[in-house]
């Protein structure tokens, strides 16, 4: 299926809020009426925030000359959102849990996290550079 | 400016007017330091105007927390909607900081 959008970012920060909107008011176009509607409103948002967040600042090093693409698939099944950026990759197989007690008190280390607990599922390609996100789709039936 | 600083008594009351995220959360910490570094020691962090917190935004309020208690102070969060409750929950942050229902509240509770 040929993705509902694609677009590509500059390593900024400051342009991750207006992204995840954009992909976001897309989402909501064709899912208003759903019942996990609200999951796209909290659930995605963070999580395509930690997303773009990871790419730009450790995949591409925070160098503003390395480009982030995104693409949103929606099928009748799920929301898919790939984010992908230019760097080596990244070690998501060994992650820290951020809520064992040493680590509590740590300011970082809780975006791999939250993007696995909030979405349905979450995986990397083989060179760990490019993170795929699911959300499934609960749809209202119609009687 | 996502933040709206108020005092109320001895307590510095910030409300969060828009989302907490890795874009603004330099401005936040600015914010709280400076009013630690001129005396300030009870935070109170109102969410109620708040979309949503990201891991940045998390990790900055973990960080001035601990700054704060290490001053005597104190760093409370009130007003969190359900969703954010819920990023709060899942971190196993709400062991963290004292949460209370609302602004209203975290003034008569100081």
């Amino acid at each position: 299926m040929d993705p509902e959008l694609i677009f590509h970012l500059p390593s900024d920060v400051l342009r991750i809020e207006d992204a995840v909107e954009k992909v976001v008011a897309r989402c909501h176009r064709i899912i208003e009426l759903e019942r996990r509607a609200s999951r796209v409103r909290m659930n995605l948002r963070v999580a395509l925030s930690e997303a773009l967040s990871n790419a730009m600042l450790y995949g591409n090093g925070a160098d503003r000359s390395k480009r982030v693409r995104v693409e949103l698939t929606i099928t009748a099944k799920a929301i898919i959102t790939r984010v992908t950026d230019e760097g080596p990759g990244f070690d998501y197989e060994h992650v820290p849990d951020p809520t064992t007690p040493e680590s509590l008190l740590k300011p970082d280390g809780r975006g791999i996290f939250l993007m696995r607990r909030l979405l349905d599922e979450v995986s990397f390609n083989d060179r760990g550079n490019s993170v795929t996100l699911l959300l499934r789709r609960d749809p209202v039936r119609r009687e | 400016m996502p933040f709206i600083v108020e005092q109320s008594g001895a307590i510095t009351v910030i409300s969060v007017t828009g989302h907490l995220i890795v874009a603004n959360r330099q401005e936040l910490k600015h914010v709280v330091l400076e009013r630690l570094r001129t005396g300030d020691r009870e935070f109170l962090v109102d969410f109620a105007e708040t979309g949503y917190i990201d891991s940045s935004g998390l990790g900055v309020l973990v960080s001035l927390s601990k700054k704060v208690r290490e001053q005597g102070g104190e760093l409370r969060l009130a007003a969190l909607n359900e969703d954010l409750r819920t990023l709060f929950q899942l971190t196993k942050l709400d062991t963290l900081f004292t949460i209370v229902d609302s602004r209203e509240e975290g003034l008569r509770d100081s």
